[in-house]
């Protein structure tokens, strides 16, 4: 919970200086703005914390978004979905857009979902580590989705305005997005923080080999963690579509991983495993996204927007690393 | 000690604490040249504390240490060692894949050609002329994994001596050796002896004190129990110090022959985890006894407790639980049946040392504090008190963070998390090993307890007089095969170190 204030106070230092710098900061606009931006990019951050949490990572996710985007745009637009090649192709005509958009969704989610599997049978099956497997995958999933569409970009262009309104206009005033996320945060608080599930994760993190005496199959919880992570990966990936419209195959997603793991590293998931809280993951990406917000506000060129926040996790990074150690001293 | 002589080190009012425990309080010691000093106490009376701020590894809260009668202040490591003060760990800290001259002048060696930093050869003579003067006759260059035990001790203490040493302090050296190492190790001791070298001699094997101590120090508690002199040194007068009371009293144990006529509760046969053993192992345990485990080192007595419990898979063999065959492939499978470990090493495998009391002691149950997948907190927090209690766990609340209790009141949480349910095997892997005394009797009570109520109990100890204390028999391995089976009738120190030695029955 001391960790918890520490960042409470960066953050509401941190909005008070957006709101300090420029009129328009303070604006309605500019809110559901930033609050469209925490409410998209936060689901990644929880899907980053979920794995974290066990003490593993999840590299791969900003090419698993850019996969899933990929072939959420090709499923959506194509009336006639070919599986295979030549004479064992198989062609499926599918007319109706709503019927493409059913079919669309569940199909990437189990997308997802069979990608942490096999992410997760590595790591304990094979036990090869975490960050080897997912950076393997990172250049896979990033690769599988440049050749499926042969590099050329995919989109929604017109298509779908219903949807595109429901989740770009809000909900009573507040971004979609965002009601999205506080949705996914409350199930998922439930889980981590109440359910046997959730602390069998944690149990984990802290220490795989007292939860095995323990009689835990850390196997399967582990396995559990991957799969939670790129499924929830998928869905940012079809929530990205729709929000960006166009999925350009080598970019989409790029980079959307290390902007995930720092909001849960900043939110107090330490990379160790076993600590952190669903407040932090909501925390840590609201930090995440109102600091470039705050600096673009103050005219600070936007090319320094990595800078900026590459310097506040260093710092979050650092001042936890003393406090742990303050802590350390006193029990060694 | 006679008035006239000026100790080589000595240490006055040494106090010493970490959270919840005073480790040492006002403990003084002294060593004169040329002498053998013993400290003994029980695990957790403070020994390896003390030896820790004599070496400069750890720096006392208070007190004053003497060198030749100045006071020194010991910051670190270094400083011991400029002085001569050299700790020779229980664990060695050697380099197994270098040569046995590298390791003695590891991080000091002898260089030329300037910024090249090239090794000089000659380390190669200096270490034979070390080595030779402890009887050690392999060549400098032998790779020191390859060496026994035995041998590789001696290379610490070459290099000890490469130092200059003039005071070494030795934690358990023979725990892990056999007999005829261990006196080689007692002819190299007298030898230095008599070259004017103090020695300081940490052991929990009383015959060995014996042999070889002109003095011992017995601590207790953290606190100074008394001293003997050459003369007074025996086996009865140092238990007596180092427990404070008579060692029947210490052991509580209520046998009764209610349970041999019984079905067995475990019955394993045949059961192997490697490939390298020749034999299997096959025993039986009845309702309500309590058997002990011995062996050295290496024994393989973890490798058995991990493989009845399903942590290590077993490749051979059966177990048997109350007359049914169970394939126990992982823990859940050994806890569904009943079988419980307490493990060897619990600050590794028996808690999470950052989660509060409340949480370690309820993780394996959750199950039953929990319905639809959701813990309820209430019966939780419940359960934990009820269990912390049951244990008489000295913690300020169950919300207290388990890494932050002493030694005793974390293995009673590890105790409170299996007894929570009902076993019918419980499996205790050294389970007082680095706990205070008081701790010690209140676990020897509490399984006297459990066996009462018809719990079978695998007692696995390296502490020969706890062995003999609380077992109704003794089964011994010496290298991963069961070498006897000891009834209570035949139960001596030495018929057990016979056997673990692989000396065959008595």
């Amino acid at each position: 919970m001391n960790k918890l204030l520490g960042i409470i106070v960066f953050l509401v230092v941190l909005y008070g200086a957006l709101l300090l710098s420029d009129p328009s900061a303070g604006s309605y606009r500019n809110h559901f703005n930033v609050g469209q931006r925490i409410g998209l990019y936060g689901v990644l951050t929880l899907a980053a914390a979920l794995v974290i949490v066990t003490g593993n990572i999840d590299l791969s996710m900003g090419s698993v978004v850019g996969l899933c985007a990929t072939i959420t745009g090709l499923m959506l637009m194509s009336p006639e979905w070919r599986i295979g090649s030549g004479a064992y192709s198989l062609t499926l005509a599918v007319p109706d857009p709503t019927v493409r958009l059913a079919l669309a969704i569940p199909t990437v989610l189990l997308l997802g979902m069979l990608i942490g599997l096999i992410h997760g049978l590595l790591v304990t099956y094979l036990r090869v580590q975490a960050f080897i497997v997912t950076l393997c995958g990172m250049f896979v999933y990033r690769g599988l989705a440049r050749w499926a569409t042969n590099d050329q970009n995919t989109g929604l262009s017109s298509a779908f305005p219903e949807e595109k309104k429901w989740l770009l206009d809000g909900i009573l005033g507040v971004p979609t997005h965002m009601v999205i996320l506080l949705v996914l945060l409350a199930a998922a608080g439930v889980f981590l923080h109440v359910s046997v599930f959730g602390r069998y994760f944690y149990a984990l993190g802290s220490n795989e080999r007292a939860a095995r005496f323990s009689g835990i199959s850390v196997n399967f919880y582990k396995i559990l963690a991957f799969v939670l992570c790129s499924t929830l990966t998928a869905f940012y990936a079809i929530l990205w579509t729709f929000t960006y419209n166009s999925v350009q195959p080598s970019g989409a997603g790029s980079m959307d991983e290390l902007y995930a793991i720092a909001g849960a590293v900043l939110g107090g998931f330490s990379l160790r495993g076993g600590d952190g809280t669903i407040l932090g993951v909501l925390i840590g990406a609201c930090i995440i996204h109102i600091l470039p917000n705050m600096t673009a506000m103050w005219g600070v060129s936007n090319t320094l927007e990595p800078v900026v926040i590459g310097l506040a996790l260093l710092v979050g990074a650092t001042v936890d690393e003393l406090l742990r150690r303050r802590r350390g001293t006193k029990k060694a | 000690m006679t008035p006239g002589d000026q100790p080589l080190l000595e240490a006055r009012g040494i106090s010493k604490s970490f959270p919840g425990v005073q480790a040492l309080a006002d403990v003084g010691a002294s060593v004169l040249p040329g002498e053998i000093l013993a400290v003994v106490g029980e695990n957790g009376a403070g020994k390896s504390t003390l030896m820790k701020i004599l070496a400069g590894v750890q720096r006392p809260d208070g007190g004053t240490i003497l060198w030749e009668g100045k006071p020194v202040e010991l910051n670190a490591v270094k400083d011991a060692e400029r002085l001569g003060i050299v700790l020779i760990h229980q664990e060695l800290n050697l380099a197994a894949d270098l040569d046995v001259a590298a390791n003695v002048f590891l991080g000091r060696e002898p260089t030329w050609g300037g910024p090249l930093k090239l090794i000089d050869s000659r380390i190669y003579a200096d270490a034979s002329a070390l080595t030779a003067r402890l009887g050690l006759t392999c060549s400098p260059r032998t790779r020191v994994g390859d060496l026994p035990v035995g041998q590789q001790q001696l290379v610490e203490i070459a290099r000890a001596l490469s130092l200059e040493s003039r005071l070494l302090i030795l934690d358990e050296p023979t725990s892990s050796l056999t007999e005829r190492e261990t006196d080689l190790l007692f002819g190299v001791l007298a030898g230095l002896k008599s070259d004017g070298i103090s020695i300081v001699y940490i052991s929990h094997r009383l015959k060995e004190i014996e042999r070889i101590a002109d003095r011992v120090v017995v601590l207790r508690d953290g606190k100074n129990a008394g001293g003997l002199a050459r003369a007074e040194i025996h086996h009865e007068a140092i238990v007596r110090l180092m427990v404070g009371r008579e060692l029947k009293q210490f052991f509580q144990r209520h046998r009764t022959d209610g349970g041999a006529d019984k079905p067995p509760v475990i019955q394993v046969r045949d059961v192997r985890w490697s490939p390298r053993q020749k034999a299997g192992i096959t025993f039986a345990l009845r309702p309500g006894e309590i058997v002990g485990m011995s062996g050295l080192i290496g024994a393989g007595r973890t490798e058995l407790a991990e493989t009845l419990f399903g942590v290590r898979p077993r490749t051979t063999g059966s177990i048997e639980i109350d007359g049914q065959i169970r394939n126990i492939r992982r823990p859940s499978d050994a806890i569904a049946a009943g079988v419980f470990l307490v493990p060897e090493d619990r600050r590794v495998e028996g808690l999470i040392l950052s989660d509060s009391v409340k949480r370690n002691i309820s993780l394996p149950i959750l199950g039953m504090l929990s319905r639809l997948g959701l813990v309820s907190g209430r019966r939780e927090k419940a359960k934990a008190q009820e269990m912390s209690d049951k244990m008489r766990v000295r913690t300020p609340s169950v919300n207290q963070e388990v890494g932050l209790l002493s030694g005793g009141n974390q293995q009673k949480v590890v105790l409170g998390k299996w007894l929570a349910r009902s076993p019918r095997l419980l499996i205790l892997d050294e389970p007082t090993r680095g706990i205070d005394v008081g701790a010690k009797s209140e676990i020897y009570s509490l399984m006297d307890q459990l066996a009462g109520q018809g719990v079978a109990i695998l007692m696995i100890t390296s502490d020969l007089e706890e062995a003999l204390g609380m077992s109704d028999r003794v089964l011994v391995l010496h290298e991963s095969q069961l070498a006897g089976d000891v009834p209570r009738s035949g139960l001596s120190e030495e018929a057990i170190m016979q056997l673990a030695t692989g000396g065959g029955a008595a």
